[in-house]
């Protein structure tokens, strides 16, 4: 690690927790639908939507409606998007000419984009045409963000309410999102990484005669528009192939900065609106200081072993140490403006988040770096986390906390108010074991199956990491890839496909019938016996509840994976 | 059917808004302020388009300066195919590729003894890296100048002037773009026909 590695990142750490207030108190206005500073200018368009569509602004749904309504939603654009890839051959803005695109990765990468996942089994520059991508693939960015943005709200009005038997509607909340939220950073984001080189155009390919003579084709198109949004919605799906490692798509250091920036404003500022919603801004905070805990400890590790290297390299006579004019360390798969430091952070932000973008490419990680991004991914993206679904997952684990610290002292847990219930704690541990059947069941059937194996870019341990990061990624709604593996094959673009929905619906309905069930309780007043839960104490607890909770789980496949390719590629094992 | 309804007019507003008029609004916008930008960075030379400042190219001569092993295609840099090698640490071969191109860069650069820099034998990310490290430039000083005829301190000047530091002297890492330093090499010292 090098004195500016740190430097960066703590000065990364030090803008984000400057965000997270002033954005975290604007949103709560938003979702209580107080007046902004921004109504002036997006009231109209707001209240158009609802005259327009028939929405009623003071309407109300209990969780089953307010259920219903998103999945009602997410199964329409679902299609919308899957027939679209399916006849864009024949529609327009297609300057290259690119075919339609087949039923099973159509279905792939619909369900893909509609649960944030944004996992890609295709190459865009050849396979989706400039109308695909903008109004196929990008509005998901903004749909798939703002839903999931709604159940955490959702989610939290279970706790804020009482006696009550509504969440809130599904249909403003979701608009609010999109027009005041995601909109304005969008727009911002997107002029900031055009300044620094990001492209957005319309037009064909060029081709240039490059300096030795040979052609070059440079893809072109409506590229910073959906670049932003896919960082701020932490969607991650690439306009290229090779996503932010591209040069248009993020050219610059501070182009990079502002793409991980743009990953945790939202996760980090809605732990602040949290507080504010629960009227108690300390329980924002402890939950802020237990992801913080988690941030750290991922990028220290993936930092340390990245900047250490590749040992089989190093004997090829190759610095593998930071000189002032190198960055040295693993540098296979890292662009060079970024290096060492700024890639093991995106690695970890990425990963800490559902995003799935990535600067660099995973595959090539050391085993230790790659495990981290993967833990961080099977512990259910909860350090600061997606959009939403980083708050309501911590949320989960801080229901299992309590729970856990009510069984050790024989009392009935409570958390902000609420008793913490049979039920309530059904619903958690389902979310729980959903995403852990889900990945660990694909998985190894992935692993036992000839056809899932002819899939893998690497042997050995790597090439079960493969298998594993996949299923992980698909089922935590991430979408970064150890992306050797080719997934796109009819079983493996199926069944990534239905674990990506189950990852994303199974947690949903539970999660929501949960807030159903805390919104009609009572509060139960602050007493002697009461656990309090914005306390370093309880930081401790939840991020261990975490890590337990993780651990369990996925230890022994990451043993037979990065853990055991770690100790052979220092005893120099190779695979071909 | 309520919702039904609204839902099917939520969706036909939402791809209005966001996948018509946002995208217009950004692209709009980007074109008034950012026009170079926007539309690739591109490098004319002689009213022709040589390729653009941020999307490196593949350079095998002497007299040029050589950027990083690209995967991107058969041949690399291919504009078309962006990506990395995805070789994974304990893969054969990658360790057979990056052995090969440090064998390559020896018989290349007979004057240079150093450790390598880990950029120049390792592939980008991107494929399309454009840049490769202030070590890796130094590298290749003696055969550029070698290969020009002109003196190595000629060169290394060039090079220290194409130098980007980190932005705002904190982000990012030092870097040369390779597109960059060639085209200026052209200028001040032309190869000798």
């Amino acid at each position: 690690m090098t004195a500016n590695g740190i430097l960066q990142i703590a000065l990364y750490f030090v803008v984000l927790v400057a965000l997270t207030r002033p954005l975290g108190a604007y949103m709560a206005k938003v979702f209580a639908g107080e007046r902004t500073w921004m109504h002036r200018l997006l009231r109209p368009l707001e209240a158009g939507v609802y005259k327009v569509c028939g929405i009623d602004e003071a309407g109300e749904q209990h969780w089953t409606s307010y259920a219903g309504a998103l999945l009602v939603f997410s199964a329409l654009s679902l299609l919308f998007t899957y027939l679209l890839m399916r006849i864009q051959q024949w529609l327009p803005m297609n300057p290259q000419g690119l075919g339609n695109v087949g039923e099973h990765l159509a279905f792939n990468t619909a369900a893909s984009f509609t649960t944030n996942t944004n996992w890609q089994s295709y190459t865009p520059e050849t396979t989706m045409s400039y109308l695909s991508q903008m109004i196929g693939l990008a509005t998901h960015n903004f749909w798939s963000a703002a839903a999931g943005i709604c159940v955490a709200i959702a989610f939290v009005r279970g706790f804020a309410r009482h006696s009550m038997k509504t969440l809130g509607s599904f249909w403003v909340d979701f608009t609010r999102c999109t027009v005041y939220i995601l909109l304005p950073l969008a727009v911002v984001g997107a002029l900031l990484l055009v300044s620094q080189g990001a492209i957005q155009n319309f037009q064909p390919y060029t081709t240039a005669a490059t300096v030795e003579g040979t052609a070059q084709t440079i893809p072109q198109g409506p590229l910073a528009s959906q670049e932003a949004i896919k960082m701020i919605g932490t969607n991650g799906g690439g306009f290229t192939n090779a996503n932010s490692a591209h040069p248009y798509e993020n050219p610059t250091p501070f182009s990079n900065f502002l793409q991980m920036l743009y990953i945790f404003i939202i996760p980090a500022g809605l732990t602040y609106t949290f507080g504010k919603m629960v009227k108690d801004t300390r329980q924002g905070w402890a939950l802020f200081a237990a992801m913080s805990v988690l941030f750290f400890a991922g990028v220290a590790v993936t930092y340390h072993f990245e900047q250490a290297g590749n040992p089989n390299l190093a004997k090829l006579g190759i610095e593998s140490a930071a000189t002032a004019g190198q960055s040295g360390g693993n540098m296979e798969g890292k662009e060079v403006r970024y290096g060492i430091a700024n890639s093991a952070l995106f690695t970890v932000i990425t990963t800490d988040a559902s995003c799935g973008a990535v600067n660099n490419v995973h595959d090539s990680l050391t085993p230790l770096g790659g495990l981290v991004p993967m833990i961080n991914i099977e512990l259910g993206e909860v350090v600061f986390g997606g959009v939403g679904s980083g708050l309501y997952g911590m949320l989960l684990f801080a229901v299992l906390a309590v729970f856990i610290a009510g069984l050790m002292v024989g009392r009935t847990p409570e958390y902000l108010g609420k008793k913490i219930e049979q039920k309530e704690v059904k619903m958690v541990m389902l979310a729980v074991l959903v995403l852990a059947f889900t990945i660990l069941g694909f998985a190894g059937a992935g692993a036992n199956l000839g056809t899932v194996g002819s899939s893998l870019g690497n042997h050995g341990p790597h090439g079960f990491s493969e298998i594993l990061y996949a299923y992980s990624s698909a089922t935590g709604n991430n979408g970064s890839a150890f992306a050797g593996f080719n997934a796109n094959t009819p079983y493996l673009d199926t069944t990534m496909g239905l674990a990506m929905l189950f990852g994303r619906f199974l947690m949903l309905i539970p999660l929501l019938a949960a807030a159903g069930s805390l919104a009609q309780k009572k509060l139960v007043p602050v007493s002697a016996g009461t656990f309090p839960t914005h306390g370093p104490l309880f930081v401790v607890l939840l991020v261990g509840v975490v890590v337990i909770v993780g651990a369990l789980t996925f230890f022994p496949a990451l043993s037979l994976g990065p853990v055991v390719e770690h100790f052979l590629m220092h005893a120099g094992r190779l695979w071909s | 059917m309520k919702q039904l309804l609204i839902a099917i007019k939520v969706t036909v507003v939402m791809i209005l808004l966001t996948g018509v008029a946002y995208p217009l609004l950004v692209t709009g916008l980007a074109k008034v302020f950012f026009r170079h930008q926007a539309e690739g960075s591109l490098i004319l030379a002689h009213g022709k388009i040589v390729g653009s400042e941020l999307i490196g190219q593949r350079f095998t001569r002497p007299e040029y300066f050589h950027g990083r092993p690209s995967a991107a295609g058969k041949d690399g840099y291919d504009g078309l195919a962006s990506g990395g090698s995805n070789l994974g640490p304990t893969n054969q071969a990658l360790v057979d590729r990056v052995q090969a191109d440090v064998k390559k860069f020896h018989e290349e650069n007979p004057a240079y003894t150093g450790p390598l820099p880990a950029d120049l034998v390792t592939a980008s990310g991107s494929g399309l890296d454009p840049h490769i490290s202030p070590a890796s430039a130094e590298a290749q000083v003696a055969r550029v100048a070698a290969a020009r005829g002109v003196s190595v301190e000629a060169v290394r000047q060039l090079v220290a002037a194409q130098t980007e530091g980190r932005q705002f002297g904190v982000l990012g890492e030092p870097r040369v773009n390779v597109l960059k330093l060639n085209l200026a090499l052209d200028q001040t010292a032309p190869v000798k026909k």
